[in-house]
């Protein structure tokens, strides 16, 4: 029997001003029927222009060639887009990450499946919305009778996807792609969705194409998965050989990377060939650094919260009546001790951010009291008596992309906190430090001449944080500060925050929706839900003895590599004594 | 934070970088022609005193024994005169030099003017937003929602019964200027108010605020210099647009006086003559103006797309 899939020597070529780039070089798949093969790679592997090779969806300047492409035997005529488009929506369904642009906003989710149900297949109208309520209802939309009259926004995310996934299944498509189908969601939506693609390509006997960053996402639904590294295939297998017992060193060191839920490690093991330069020891008695600073090291918190409440409106009303209002943070407290690291957990909408932005005083707490190193936050009006404060708090933001003025150089932008503060006595003294905090993120003096465009995420991260670190603060706010990055990128950026709050003795409220990542960087984790705190515990008691169901459930539905990737454990230690050292 | 992936500078978005404005600008023969026009002329406005062949302000030099003359190229012309004479003698090509450059003047003053206004307001609005915002919109709302002509000429009325001698070019000058730049502000200050409502949403921002940088250098250091491509595309629209009103403003006869024409008090001047068959006292300035106004349209309507990311 043919493969549903067969590629052989696919490329997918762009020609470009400066020459020719492979974003896919020389690449052999198969796909059987009522598999799900998993494609899994960092940003720029290529994992999603096979995806769209596959579905005909490369635009000039870019070019695909293939020694040969099989679908269910017969070659695929990409050239053809008339062939095609009778292809796609019929024979090969396409399922995209983000479930808010991939619907129709304009028209209810029944007309959008009627639509396509009717353009596919030759039956009547009522038949196609018959079709569509059952189609729904397979995906698990509950009353679906009744649903399928609204419009997309009145779903929410995961629903949103599931509509999406309804759509893609309409007409029993032989092949379904999906692309990183749950990265924009919740861990608990994730669980749900994955499950139901899963459940569909074993009844239904589709294959199924699933691209995806993330290694726990393979490691639960795929059975078999390959993997790619700068458009190439590296190495590819049934599931549990390559990430039980992976050959290629570059999936060695993708898998050793991801950070595990099971344990806690010293340092975040690090893909061979990425240098994990460790800063360099500092002596904070006579570093710049370390001067100026109160450090009495006490259990004396460094910040205190207490009560802290948070509305926002979500509809005015005239003179507060028929106002609507939501509580995004609910009567919140807890206290960080000089020199810890407290995580703040819970999926979107739990609060997590908007509690950042109150202690870090970008947003008005409504109700609550935020005491840092003694003084009053909350009560402070004058911007001016906040800049002692202001100095010694400082964070890291979420989007690498967005959070340094593309318009200025590096060292500009290093530099400015030096020069507000009057941290140095002349502008030759702040070049020097500019270049010096650099260094301490591991970034060489020719940096500074560069603007941000220039930089990878990771790179632009570093710059945040020497950015941040330029006050010499005490206490740093993270927020997110690596979901936006590869796993590899995401370990040395981890290990050099780890690195910086040891050697500085910073206090840390580390902020994440990301379970293992918190168990490896924080000392106790603060589980949020709706605005409340569930559960404050330290790490260890937290993952190994959790107290509050949230917290369980939370622990319960994160994708874990543990159980396949026992992980050669001598190994995993052996290279994390060797960074310790190193 | 998912899509993040999409824009990090790839290998291929990389490729396809470069100086696109550029390569934009010189693949576009409208533009390079359009551009050429309008640099022509503003030198020839610069340096209308050193080429012109006569100074039609110098009464003097002009003699009636020379008026009414027709263009040089048709029976009748004489040579001295390229494009003919006007009704006191005035060498039709001359006016036109000095008429480009006052109302080149009055159009470049009253967009900085404008564009000064405008960018303050509007960061101001959009970075603090609340009671001060909803004043200064609803301000631009009202003049908004009258005709450009009807403000100016309101604003035109009351500083010439404020200000003395408004014969005197500098006064006309000032008068026009502001009678324009009370119109023209409001665009800059809703299109600079949006994109500091954007900006000042973004990370970068947030993390000067943290710093502790007060406003006024937040704005002028990290806001202003991340919104000024729309800014710049407006002001060479309203360049534009400000000379259209200049002319218009002086031919309804409250711009320039006769003595200092600029393009429109040319054509106002002229307009009386055009029936009794001197049809080049108008018809050139007119040209000339039409000439100006398109080729200063053309690019900044390039430079608009140019600019855009979308639509590259």
């Amino acid at each position: 029997m043919a493969s549903l899939l067969e590629i052989r020597g696919l490329s997918v070529l762009f020609e470009g001003k400066r020459g020719r780039v492979a974003a896919v070089e020389d690449l052999d798949l198969d796909l059987e029927p009522g598999e799900i093969l998993g494609l899994v790679g960092e940003s720029g592997a290529g994992k999603s222009t096979v995806g769209n090779a596959v579905m005909g969806l490369i635009d000039p300047p870019g070019r695909v060639e293939a020694r040969s492409l099989r679908f269910k035997g017969e070659p695929l005529e990409l050239a053809d887009e008339a062939a095609m488009m009778r292809l796609r929506g019929r024979r090969i369904g396409m399922i995209f990450q983000d479930p808010l642009t991939s619907l129709d906003p304009l028209f209810t989710v029944g007309d959008q499946l009627v639509e396509t149900i009717r353009l596919h297949l030759r039956v009547d109208e009522k038949a196609a919305w018959a079709r569509a309520v059952e189609l729904l209802a397979s995906v698990g939309i509950p009353d679906p009778e009744a649903r399928i009259a609204s419009y997309p926004h009145q779903f929410s995310g995961g629903m949103r996807q599931r509509v999406v996934i309804a759509l893609a299944l309409a007409c029993e498509p032989d092949l379904v792609i999906a692309d990183e189908p749950t990265t924009a969601l919740d861990v608990s939506v994730q669980a749900q969705i994955l499950e139901l693609i899963r459940s569909l390509t074993k009844a239904r006997g589709m294959g199924v194409i699933l691209v995806t960053h993330d290694m726990g996402v393979i490691a639960e639904v795929t059975d078999r998965v390959a993997v790619m590294y700068r458009g190439r295939l590296v190495e590819e297998g049934p599931t549990a050989r390559v990430l039980g017992r992976p050959r290629e060193p570059y999936t060695k060191g993708l898998i050793a990377s991801v950070p595990r839920a099971d344990r806690r490690l010293h340092r975040f093991p690090q893909p061979p060939g990425q240098a994990d330069a460790a800063p360099k020891a500092i002596d904070l008695g006579s570093h710049w650094l370390g001067a100026g600073t109160r450090r009495e090291r006490s259990d004396v918190p460094v910040l205190e919260v207490e009560g802290l409440t948070r509305d926002f409106v979500v509809r005015r009303g005239i003179l507060g009546i028929g106002e609507k209002r939501f509580r995004a943070v609910d009567d919140v407290a807890f206290a960080v001790s000089e020199g810890e690291v407290v995580g703040l957990v819970g999926e979107s909408g739990s609060g997590k951010s908007t509690i950042a932005q109150m202690v870090v005083g970008l947003l008005r707490a409504d109700a609550g009291r935020i005491r840092f190193a003694g003084a009053d936050i909350t009560a402070t009006r004058r911007e001016r008596d906040l800049l002692p404060v202001r100095r010694e708090l400082q964070m890291i933001f979420q989007d690498p992309y967005s959070s340094l003025n593309p318009r200025l150089r590096v060292r500009e932008i290093v530099a400015e906190p030096i020069r507000f503060h009057r941290l140095a006595s002349g502008e030759r003294e702040i070049q020097a430090l500019v270049l010096e905090l650099l260094a301490q993120v591991g970034l060489g003096p020719e940096a500074a001449r560069r603007y941000p465009h220039e930089f990878s995420g990771g790179q632009r991260q570093r710059i945040s944080i020497a950015r941040a670190l330029a006050t010499r603060p005490r206490f740093l706010v993270c927020d997110e500060p690596t979901s936006a990055l590869d796993v590899s990128i995401q370990a040395q950026i981890l290990n050099l925050l780890k690195d910086l709050q040891e050697t500085l003795g910073l206090g840390m409220l580390f902020i994440s929706h990301d379970l293992p990542v918190v168990r490896q960087m924080c000392d106790r984790v603060a589980v949020l839900k709706q605005g409340r705190l569930c559960e404050l515990a330290s790490t260890e008691e937290l993952f190994e003895n959790p107290q509050h169901p949230y917290t369980s459930e939370l622990l319960a539905l994160m994708p874990r590599l543990d159980g396949l990737a026992p992980a050669p454990a001598g190994a995993l230690d052996g290279s994390s004594e060797a960074n310790v050292h190193g | 934070m998912q899509d993040a992936e999409a824009r990090s500078p790839g290998r291929i978005a990389r490729l396809r970088a470069g100086n696109d404005v550029l390569d934009s600008f010189l693949s576009t023969p409208r533009v390079v022609i359009a551009a050429a026009v309008a640099l022509l002329m503003i030198l020839t406005a610069v340096l209308a005193p050193l080429i012109a062949p006569h100074d039609p302000f110098d009464m003097a030099a002009i003699s009636l024994l020379d008026s009414e003359l027709p263009p040089a190229f048709l029976e009748g012309g004489d040579a001295r005169f390229l494009l003919g004479t006007d009704s006191q003698g005035r060498d039709v090509f001359s006016a036109i030099l000095h008429g480009l450059r006052i109302s080149l003047m009055v159009g470049v003053v009253a967009v900085l003017l404008s564009m000064a206004l405008g960018v303050t307001v509007g960061l101001v609005s959009g970075y603090f937003g609340g009671f001060v915002d909803s004043v200064l919109m609803r301000l631009a709302d009202v003049i908004l929602s009258f005709p450009t002509i009807l403000i100016a000429l309101l604003v035109n009325g009351i500083l010439r019964g404020v200000l003395p001698s408004t014969q005197a070019t500098a006064t006309a000058v000032l008068v026009l200027v502001l009678s324009i730049a009370v119109n023209e502000w409001v665009q800059y200050a809703r299109t600079v108010r949006g994109s500091t409502m954007v900006e000042k949403g973004k990370e970068y921002v947030k993390a000067a605020r943290l710093t502790g940088l007060p406003p006024r250098t937040i704005l002028r250091r990290h806001v202003l210099p991340n919104i000024l491509s729309p800014v710049l595309v407006l002001a060479t629209i309203n360049l534009a647009l400000a000379i259209l009103t200049e002319a218009t403003l002086s031919f309804l006869g409250v711009g320039m006086p006769p003595t200092q024409p600029s393009l429109g008090t040319l054509i106002n001047t002229g307009n009386e003559f055009l029936f009794s068959g001197i049809w080049w006292v108008v018809v050139f300035p007119a040209l000339t103006l039409v000439v100006l106004v398109l080729s200063v349209n053309i690019v900044g309507d390039w430079l608009r797309d140019a600019l855009n990311p979308h639509l590259r």
